[in-house]
C-alpha cells in the first residue's frame, strides 16, 4: 500500500508544482487535477490515487461477487444488493460519491493488488508513520491514518453545549453530539452524517484546514472513519449503503462574487437562489461490455469521465468484439442546478452572477427553483475544447460546483417563530461601532434625523417610523390560548397630497431588506395576499405569494391606501392583527405567516384635508381597520412662517450642498441599515418592574381623561401599542430592559399621534372612539339630543296619529337653537323608529 | 522597442514581450495596462486607433488594437482563463511557457503537456451595444432617421422570422469577408433595447477592475479585437458534440447561442483600457471638460447668440410659442446630477400638452429633437405598443441573459413619449406594468428590472418629454400648454421649411451648446440662499396654497437650468427672478387653457 506513494515521491512527477510540497496547497491540487482531466496519461497522480481510494475497495470487491446478470438491473451499484441480508462494514456496500469527483477512481488493477480492507491499509501506514516516515496523499499533506484518527476522536468527543441549531433538538447537548447522531442513523437508517465544519474547526483547526483544502481526499477518509466507528458500535445494523459524511457551512462562507481561482478544488459554502434545475441526467458509472463472439462479460469503470473500451476480449482474444450493453451498465443520478446570487449580495448597478451546481444521487431534486439555499460543495474548473474533435482548448475554463450538502435558508421562515432566517453577519469592528453609537444619549434623535434626510421636519413621524423599523418583542402566548402577540407596529400616514408621503414610503422600502411597495390603486386582494396558479408545464398547483407574504418580517408599504377597494382592504384585517394569512382556494387551504408591519399612506377624500372633520370622515376608511394602526399621523402642510423658512432653507440646501457635506451631517444609510438589522436580531427587550408600572399608570390615565366626559379614551389595543412602542424604543438603545424612559417616549409619541388624528373637531378633545367606533362621543351625544327633542316635539303636538314629514322637520328646525340638517333629522327619526315609537312611511310619520 | 504601429497592430506581441521579460514577477500584468494607458495618453494617440463603431469589421485586422464606444448592456458570469501555461514542442522536445491573457484560444496544437501554474483571473463579459447616436456625420442623416424607426411602425417581427438559413451558410464560410454585416444582424437576435436598431455589438472581456463597471454605463473601450472563426461553433454542432464530452453539456442550446455568437457578427474584445464617457457627443472631446478650458472658452463666448438662435428656432417649431421654447431648452439640458436617498435631483420631465392631434406634428417635433441630441427615442404610446411591448428589461433564465427592453437606455437619452397616439381602450397586464414602469422612471428615475423571482432597481438618468393633447396621464415635473400664435395653412410644409432653414454648421453649434450647458457646474451662494428663503416665506404669506414645497422644488430646478442655459454656473438674484417670472407665465398659460376648456360645451 505504501509503496506507490513513496515511489512517487522519489520519482518526482514531471509537473513542477510537485517539486515544492510546501507551496500553497490550492495550486498544487489544481495543477494535479487539471492534468489528470486534460489528458488520460499514466502520470503518477493517477497511480497514487489508489492510496486514498482504498476506502472504495470493499465496494469493488463486492460488486464482482454479486451476480447481477438480470437485465432489469439498472441503477447505482448499491441498488443491486438491496435487501441482501448483511451487516458490518464489509457487508454494507459503499456508494460511489460522484460529488467527490468520478475522476478520482483508481484503476481496477490496483484495487485487487492491495489489501482489500481500508483499516489494514491504515494500520500499516500508521506503522510506517511511527517509524518516522510520514506518508501523505500525493499533492496534499494529508496522512490518511492521522486524519482518520483525528476525525474519530472528533466524533467521539465533540460536544457543543451552546448549540442552537434546530437539527440538534432532542439531543443531549452535554453528550458527544455526533455519537448521538450515529445512534440516530442506526435507528432511522439514513446513512448520511451531516457534520458542521465550524465544529471541526473549534475541535481541530488543522483537520479543518485539511478538509477545506483537500476535500476530495479528506472526505473519503472521514467516510472510512465514520463507518468503522459505526459498525464497531452497531455491528448488526443494516444500512442501504455505507455512511457518507456531508460537511456543511464551511466557515468561510463566500459570496458568489468572491469566488476566485484560489478556491478551485476546495470546499466552499455559498448562498444563493436556485433559478433553474435540469432534468435528471443519468451518468454512467460503470460500463458493461459483452463480447459478441464468446459472450464474455466485462465491466469498465468510468475513469475521468471516459470509458476505456477494451479493444481485445480477454477470453477469446478477438479484437474489437466487445459491445456496450446499456441496460446492464451502472448509472448514477445527476442534476444540473443554476444558482444565482441572492439579491441582497448584489452591488448596485450590476447584474447577478450565476453558478452551475451539480447535484448527485440523493441530492437530486432536493431543491426547487426559487429556493434560497446554502450549498456546500467542491468548486471545480474544467477546460473547454473549441471543438470536440480537436485538442485545441479555449483559454477559459468552465466552472461548476459539485454539491455535497444543501441547506435551505428560507425553510425556517415558513414554520418557525424566530426571525433570524438570514442573520447578517457583522464584523467585530462594525458591532463595536454600532454599540458605540447606541451608547450615545441622543441616539434616538440621531437615527430619526438620519431617516429620510431629504424629507423635511415631521420629526414625530420619522420617530414613529423608526420605532416601526425596530419593532417590538415577539411574545408567545399560545399556551394560554391567546396565540402570538403582534410585535409589528403599523403606521398610517394621512394628509394633504404633495406632503412627500410617497417619498417617505419609498425611502422606507429602500431601507429595509424585506420591504414591499405597492400602490392601493394598482393592487388587488390577490396581489397582496397569495394566489394559486396552475403551472403550465407540470400542471401542478403552485402557490404564488403576494406583497404581504413576501414582506414577512419586513415592512409592507402601501401607498394610496384610500384608493384600495374594500375587498382588498378586508384581507388586511387578519394580517394586521393576527399576522397570518389564510387561503382557501382551488383545493389549497393554508395559513401563511405575514408578520409584516404595514406602513400606509392615505389621501383625504376631498383631496384637501378638512380640519372640520374627523380623521374617519376625512379619509373614509372603516374604523375597524383604523384601530389596527398603532400610530396614525397627519401630514399636514402647516401654515406658519417659521416653518416655511426652515423648509425653504432645507430644500435649497438640498440643491446646492455637495455629497460630502450632507454625509457629515447625517448618518450613512448603510449604518442605519446595519443598526436596525443588528438590533432586530440581537436585542429582545423585556419590561422591567418600573416600566410595567409606568405603563399601567399611563393606561389608567388615558382611560381617566375620557371618563370625565363620559367617553372611553383608551382600549386594551392602545395599551398593546404602548408596550410595543416602548419595546421598540428600548431596542433603539440596544437595551435588554424596557425602562421608564422608553415608556415615556412611547406615551409621548402615542399622544402626539392621537392628538393629530383623534381630536374631535367639534370639541377639540382627544377622543379615541373616533378611531375605534368611527364616531366621536360628542357626535353620538348630539344625535341622542336631537332624537329627544323630536320626541318632545311630537309629544307636545298631542294625539295626532300621523304627521307630515316636511312639516315636522320645519317645526323641529324652528324650535331648536342649533341648526339641524336633514340628515340629523332623518337620523333622529330612525332612532325613534328603533324605539318603536313611530314609523315613517313615505312622506308621513305615524305614531305607534 | 516597439514602434507605434506595433502596439496598435500587434498588441499581443507587446503583451507577450512584456510577459517574457518579467518572467517571474507577477506585476507584469499591471505593467501591460500601464503601458497601453501611457501610449494612449500621448497626444492624440487614441485618435489613431481604429474604431469599431466607424470601420466595418471586415476592414479591421484581427488581434489588433481597436476602440469601441458602447453601452454596457448585460454582464455575463465570470470566466477563469489560463493565465500561464506550458506547452511542449514535439519537434524540439522543449517546453515553452506562454501567457493566455487577452486571448480566446490557446496556441498549442496537438502537442501539449499539462498546464502548469494556471493562474486564472476572472473576467466578466459584456454585451454592450452601440448607444443610439442620432448623428455622427451630417451626410448620414437620412439613414439615421431610419434607424430611429418608430415603434408604431412595428416591423420588427419580420426580421426575426427571416430564417436562420443564410447566416448558417455564412458560418460555414467562416471569414465573413463578403457578407454584409447588417444582414446578419437582423437574423441573429442581438438583443438591442430599441426595436429597429442596427450597429455593431461586441462581447467585451474585462480583466481588471470588473467590479467598477455598471449596467448601462457608457464606455470607450480600448482592446484587442478577436474574431477567431473557431469561436463561432454554434448550437447544432455543439449538440452533437455534447455527447462526446459530458463536461461541455452544462449550457443549454439557448445559452450557447447567446454566449457564443458567431465572432464574425459579434466580435470579442479583450479590454486593455476603458474610459467612461461623460457624454457621447462626437463634436466635443470625449475627455472631461475641465481639461479643455480653451475649448470651453471659445464656446462660451458665443453662447448667448447660440442660445438666442436656438430659442428662435424652437419658437418656430413650436408654432410661435416662445415660452414653450424656453422650457424645451431647459428640458433638453436637464440632468440628474445627484440623488438624496431616493430623491433624484435635477430631473425635469416636461409635459407638452396641447399638441395638435390631426397632423403628424409630434413626429416633426421629435425629428427636431433627434437632430439636436446625441441619443433619443420616440415611443408612441398607442394601446398596441403599451400592451405588446416589453419595456422593462427581463432576465431570461433559459438563455441566461438579460432580455433588453425599451427602457434600458443610456444616461441622458431623450425619451419622447407621444401620448397623442393613445386611444381609448383596455390596457392589459403588460400595459399596466408598462405604465407603472414609465411612472417610476419619471418620478424616481429608476427602472425595476424583472428578475423573475425578484426585481432589481437600476437608477437611470433619462430626459422624458411627454407630448399630449390634454394633461398627461403620467406624472411630470412641469406641464406647459402649447399656445400657437402662428397658424400656418400647411403645418407639414411649414415645419420642414423651418428645419431646412437651419444650416448644418448652426445645428452643430446647437448640439455643442446643449451638451456644454448640461455639463456645467452649478452652485448657489449663501446670500442667494437667504434671498430664496425670504422669497419663499413671502410667497407663502400671501397665499399658502399657491406655493407648496413641491413648487419650490420645481422653482429651484428651473432656476438652476435657466442659469445653466445662460452659461452662468451660479444662481444670481436676477436669474431667480427670471425663473419665478417664467413659472408665473407658465402657470397662467396652463390655467388659461383650463378655463378655456371649462367653458367649452
Amino acid at each position: 500500500m505504501s509503496s506507490p506513494s513513496s515511489q512517487s515521491r522519489k520519482r518526482d512527477p514531471p509537473t513542477p508544482a510537485s517539486e515544492d510540497p510546501l507551496s500553497p496547497p490550492s495550486q498544487r491540487s489544481r495543477a494535479h487535477d487539471t492534468s489528470t482531466e486534460l489528458q488520460p496519461m499514466p502520470t503518477s497522480p493517477a497511480m497514487d490515487n489508489s492510496l486514498f481510494s482504498s476506502p472504495m475497495a470493499p465496494r469493488s470487491v463486492l460488486q464482482s461477487e454479486i451476480d447481477a446478470s438480470s437485465p432489469l438491473m439498472y441503477g447505482t451499484p448499491s441498488s443491486r444488493v438491496e435487501g441482501t441480508p448483511r451487516s458490518g462494514i464489509r457487508g454494507t456496500p459503499a456508494r460511489q460519491r460522484p460529488d467527490l469527483g468520478s475522476v478520482r477512481k483508481a484503476p481496477q488493477v490496483d484495487m485487487h493488488s492491495e489489501p482489500p480492507s481500508g483499516d489494514a491499509a491504515a494500520g500499516s501506514e500508521q506503522g510506517t508513520g511511527a517509524a518516522g516516515q510520514r506518508l501523505v496523499i500525493w499533492g496534499t499533506d494529508v496522512n490518511v491514518g492521522t486524519c482518520k484518527e483525528k476525525f474519530q476522536r472528533f466524533l467521539q468527543h465533540f460536544t457543543d453545549p451552546n448549540s442552537k441549531e434546530d437539527e440538534n433538538a432532542g439531543l443531549d447537548l452535554n453528550e458527544p453530539l455526533y455519537m448521538q447522531k450515529l445512534d440516530e442513523i442506526s435507528v432511522v437508517g439514513e446513512p448520511v452524517l451531516n457534520v458542521n465544519c465550524s465544529h471541526i474547526q473549534t475541535f481541530d483547526a488543522d483537520l479543518y484546514r485539511q478538509l477545506i483544502c483537500y476535500p476530495q481526499e479528506v472526505i473519503p477518509t472521514f467516510d472510512m472513519a465514520v463507518n468503522e466507528l459505526f459498525f464497531d458500535r452497531f455491528p448488526d445494523s443494516v444500512l442501504e449503503h455505507q455512511i457518507q459524511v456531508r460537511p456543511y457551512s464551511a466557515v468561510k462562507t463566500r459570496n458568489m462574487r468572491a469566488l476566485n481561482p484560489e478556491d478551485i478544488d476546495q470546499l466552499i459554502t455559498i448562498s444563493g437562489m436556485v433559478i433553474r434545475t435540469s432534468q435528471l441526467i443519468p451518468e454512467m458509472q460503470e460500463a458493461f461490455f459483452r463480447c459478441q463472439v464468446c459472450a464474455f462479460n466485462t465491466r469498465v469503470e468510468v475513469d475521468r469521465g471516459r470509458i476505456a473500451e477494451p479493444a481485445v476480449c480477454r477470453n477469446c482474444n478477438t479484437t474489437h468484439s466487445l459491445a456496450l450493453v446499456h441496460n446492464r451498465s451502472a448509472f448514477s443520478d445527476k442534476q444540473m442546478i443554476k444558482l444565482q446570487e441572492s439579491p441582497e449580495d448584489m452591488p448596485a448597478g450590476q447584474t447577478p452572477h450565476t453558478t452551475v451546481v451539480y447535484a448527485h444521487n440523493d441530492l437530486v431534486d432536493k431543491v426547487q427553483p426559487g429556493d434560497r439555499i446554502n450549498i456546500t460543495g467542491i468548486y471545480r474548473a474544467a477546460p473547454m475544447r473549441l471543438n470536440p474533435r480537436q485538442s485545441q482548448v479555449k483559454s477559459v475554463y468552465k466552472t461548476h460546483i459539485d454539491a455535497i450538502h444543501f441547506r435551505k435558508t428560507d425553510e425556517k421562515r415558513l414554520h418557525g417563530v424566530d426571525e433570524d432566517g438570514d442573520q447578517k453577519l457583522f464584523t467585530k469592528d462594525r458591532v463595536a461601532m454600532l454599540k458605540e453609537l447606541a451608547a450615545k444619549p441622543d441616539v434616538y434623535e440621531r437615527l430619526s434625523s438620519a431617516l429620510a434626510p431629504s424629507i423635511y421636519e415631521h420629526e414625530d413621524i420619522k420617530k414613529g417610523i423608526l420605532l416601526q423599523l425596530f419593532g417590538g418583542t415577539r411574545k408567545d402566548f399560545s399556551q394560554t390560548g391567546r396565540g402570538n402577540f403582534r410585535a409589528e407596529i403599523n403606521i398610517l400616514l394621512c394628509g394633504d397630497p404633495g406632503t412627500s408621503k410617497s417619498q417617505l414610503l419609498q425611502y422606507v422600502f429602500n431601507l429595509v431588506p424585506r420591504g414591499q411597495y405597492t400602490s392601493g390603486k394598482g393592487s388587488s386582494a390577490v396581489g397582496l395576499t397569495a394566489y394559486v396558479m396552475k403551472d403550465p408545464e407540470t400542471r401542478q398547483l403552485v402557490l404564488q405569494t403576494g406583497a404581504l407574504v413576501l414582506s414577512d418580517n419586513g415592512i409592507c408599504c402601501i401607498d394610496e391606501f384610500d384608493k384600495m377597494s374594500d375587498s382588498t382592504r378586508s384581507v388586511l384585517h387578519e394580517v394586521m392583527e393576527q399576522q397570518t394569512l389564510s387561503i382557501a382556494k382551488a383545493g389549497i387551504i393554508c395559513q401563511l405567516n405575514a408578520r409584516t408591519s404595514v406602513l400606509a399612506a392615505a389621501n383625504p377624500v376631498e383631496s384637501q384635508w378638512n380640519p372640520k372633520k374627523t380623521t374617519i370622515e376625512n379619509i373614509q376608511l372603516p374604523h375597524t381597520l383604523l384601530s389596527r394602526f398603532d400610530l396614525i399621523f397627519l401630514m399636514l402642510d402647516p401654515q406658519d412662517e417659521a416653518y416655511d423658512r426652515r423648509l425653504a432653507h432645507h430644500l435649497v440646501s438640498l440643491y446646492y450642498q455637495s455629497e460630502e457635506q450632507i454625509e457629515e451631517e447625517h448618518l450613512d444609510m448603510a449604518v442605519l441599515k446595519d443598526y436596525i438589522a443588528f438590533a432586530r436580531t440581537t436585542v429582545h427587550p423585556r419590561l422591567n418592574e418600573e416600566a410595567s408600572q409606568a405603563l399601567i399608570e399611563a393606561y389608567v390615565d388615558m382611560r381617566k381623561i375620557g371618563s370625565g366626559r363620559g367617553m372611553v379614551s383608551a382600549y386594551p389595543r392602545q395599551l398593546e401599542s404602548l408596550i410595543r412602542l416602548s419595546e421598540a424604543h428600548a431596542k433603539v438603545r440596544f437595551s435588554s430592559k424596557v425602562e421608564t424612559i422608553d415608556v415615556e417616549e412611547a406615551k409621548r409619541l402615542h399622544r402626539e399621534a392621537l392628538k393629530q388624528s383623534a381630536t374631535d373637531p367639534r370639541t377639540g378633545f382627544v377622543d379615541i372612539s373616533i378611531l375605534t367606533t368611527g364616531m366621536s362621543a360628542t357626535a353620538r351625544k348630539r344625535k341622542e339630543e336631537v332624537a329627544q327633542a323630536l320626541k318632545k316635539l311630537i309629544q307636545t303636538k298631542g294625539k295626532t296619529p300621523a304627521m307630515k314629514y316636511q312639516q315636522l322637520f320645519d317645526d323641529l328646525r324652528g324650535q331648536s337653537e342649533a341648526a339641524i340638517t336633514k340628515d340629523m333629522f332623518d337620523e333622529a327619526l330612525r332612532a325613534l323608529a328603533d324605539e318603536d315609537y313611530l314609523t315613517v312611511t313615505g312622506k308621513t310619520v305615524r305614531l305607534l | 522597442m516597439p514602434t507605434v504601429h506595433d502596439w496598435i497592430n500587434n498588441p499581443l506581441g507587446v503583451v507577450d514581450g512584456m510577459f517574457a521579460q518579467s518572467h517571474s514577477s507577477p506585476d507584469w500584468e499591471k505593467k501591460v495596462v500601464e503601458y497601453f494607458k501611457e501610449k494612449l495618453k500621448l497626444n492624440d494617440a487614441h485618435a489613431w486607433v481604429p474604431s469599431l463603431n466607424d470601420v466595418p469589421l471586415h476592414y479591421l485586422k484581427p488581434n489588433s488594437l481597436v476602440k469601441f464606444r458602447c453601452m454596457v448592456q448585460d454582464m455575463f458570469d465570470p470566466e477563469f482563463f489560463m493565465g500561464v501555461y506550458e506547452m511542449n514542442d514535439p519537434t524540439s522536445n522543449s517546453k515553452q511557457v506562454k501567457c493566455g491573457k487577452y486571448k480566446d484560444v490557446t496556441e498549442c496544437g496537438n502537442s501539449y503537456a499539462g498546464t502548469s501554474q494556471a493562474r486564472v483571473v476572472p473576467s466578466t463579459s459584456y454585451v454592450p451595444n452601440r448607444h443610439k447616436r442620432s448623428y455622427e456625420e451630417d451626410d448620414e442623416m437620412d439613414t439615421q432617421s431610419q434607424q430611429m424607426k418608430d415603434v408604431s411602425q412595428g416591423a420588427h417581427s419580420s426580421a426575426d422570422s427571416h430564417g436562420n438559413m443564410e447566416p448558417k451558410r455564412q458560418e460555414t464560410k467562416a471569414p465573413s469577408q463578403d457578407s454584409s454585416p447588417s444582414h446578419c444582424t437582423s437574423s441573429l437576435d442581438l438583443n438591442f433595447p430599441l426595436p429597429g436598431e442596427k450597429g455593431p455589438a461586441c462581447l467585451v472581456k474585462v480583466y481588471e477592475n470588473w467590479d467598477s463597471f455598471k449596467l448601462n454605463d457608457m464606455l470607450e473601450v480600448f482592446g484587442i479585437l478577436s474574431v477567431d472563426p473557431a469561436l463561432s461553433v454554434i448550437a447544432d454542432e455543439r449538440e452533437a458534440s455534447s455527447l462526446l464530452d459530458p463536461t461541455e453539456g452544462m449550457e443549454t442550446v439557448e445559452e450557447q447561442r447567446v454566449h457564443s455568437p458567431p465572432a464574425s457578427l459579434v466580435p470579442r474584445l479583450h479590454m486593455l483600457h476603458a474610459q467612461p464617457l461623460v457624454h457621447n457627443n462626437p463634436l466635443l472631446p470625449s475627455s472631461a471638460l475641465e481639461n479643455n478650458g480653451d475649448h470651453l472658452g471659445s464656446v462660451l463666448g458665443e453662447l448667448a447668440s447660440v442660445r438666442a438662435e436656438l430659442l428662435t428656432f424652437f419658437t418656430h417649431v413650436l408654432m410661435g410659442d416662445s415660452l414653450a421654447a424656453e422650457y424645451l431648452i431647459l428640458h433638453l439640458i436637464s440632468n440628474v446630477y445627484s440623488r438624496r436617498d431616493v430623491l433624484p435631483l435635477g430631473k425635469f420631465t416636461l409635459n407638452l400638452s396641447g399638441c395638435p392631434l390631426s397632423s403628424p406634428y409630434t413626429e416633426h417635433l421629435y425629428n427636431v429633437i433627434q437632430q439636436l441630441v446625441p441619443s433619443s427615442f420616440r415611443l408612441c404610446m398607442s394601446l398596441h405598443n403599451m400592451n405588446n411591448h416589453r419595456m422593462v428589461p427581463r432576465k431570461d433564465y433559459t438563455a441566461n441573459r438579460l432580455m433588453s427592453g425599451i427602457l434600458q437606455l443610456a444616461n441622458n437619452t431623450s425619451l419622447f413619449l407621444d401620448e397623442t397616439q393613445l386611444e381609448q381602450g383596455q390596457l392589459d397586464t403588460t400595459g399596466v406594468q408598462n405604465i407603472t414602469a414609465l411612472g417610476n422612471l419619471i418620478s424616481w428615475q429608476k427602472v425595476d428590472y424583472d428578475f423573475n423571482y425578484h426585481q432589481m432597481e437600476f437608477p437611470c438618468n433619462i430626459n422624458v418629454l411627454i407630448a399630449s393633447e390634454g394633461r398627461s396621464l403620467l406624472p411630470s415635473d412641469c406641464q406647459i400648454h402649447l399656445r400657437p400664435t402662428l397658424n400656418p395653412p400647411n403645418l407639414e410644409e411649414y415645419l420642414s421649411a423651418v428645419q431646412v432653414a437651419q444650416v448644418p454648421s448652426l445645428i452643430n453649434k446647437y448640439r455643442i451648446y446643449l451638451s456644454m450647458a448640461r455639463a456645467l457646474n452649478y452652485t448657489i451662494s449663501d446670500e442667494i440662499t437667504k434671498a430664496v428663503e425670504e422669497d419663499f416665506v413671502e410667497m407663502r404669506k400671501d397665499d399658502p396654497q399657491s406655493m407648496s414645497a413641491e413648487d419650490l422644488h420645481r422653482l429651484l430646478v428651473v432656476a438652476r437650468l435657466l442659469s445653466l442655459s445662460h452659461g452662468q454656473n451660479t444662481l444670481s438674484r436676477d436669474g431667480w427672478m427670471k425663473a419665478k417670472q417664467l413659472e408665473v407665465l407658465r402657470i397662467s398659460q396652463t390655467q388659461q387653457q383650463k378655463c378655456l376648456n371649462g367653458n367649452e360645451p
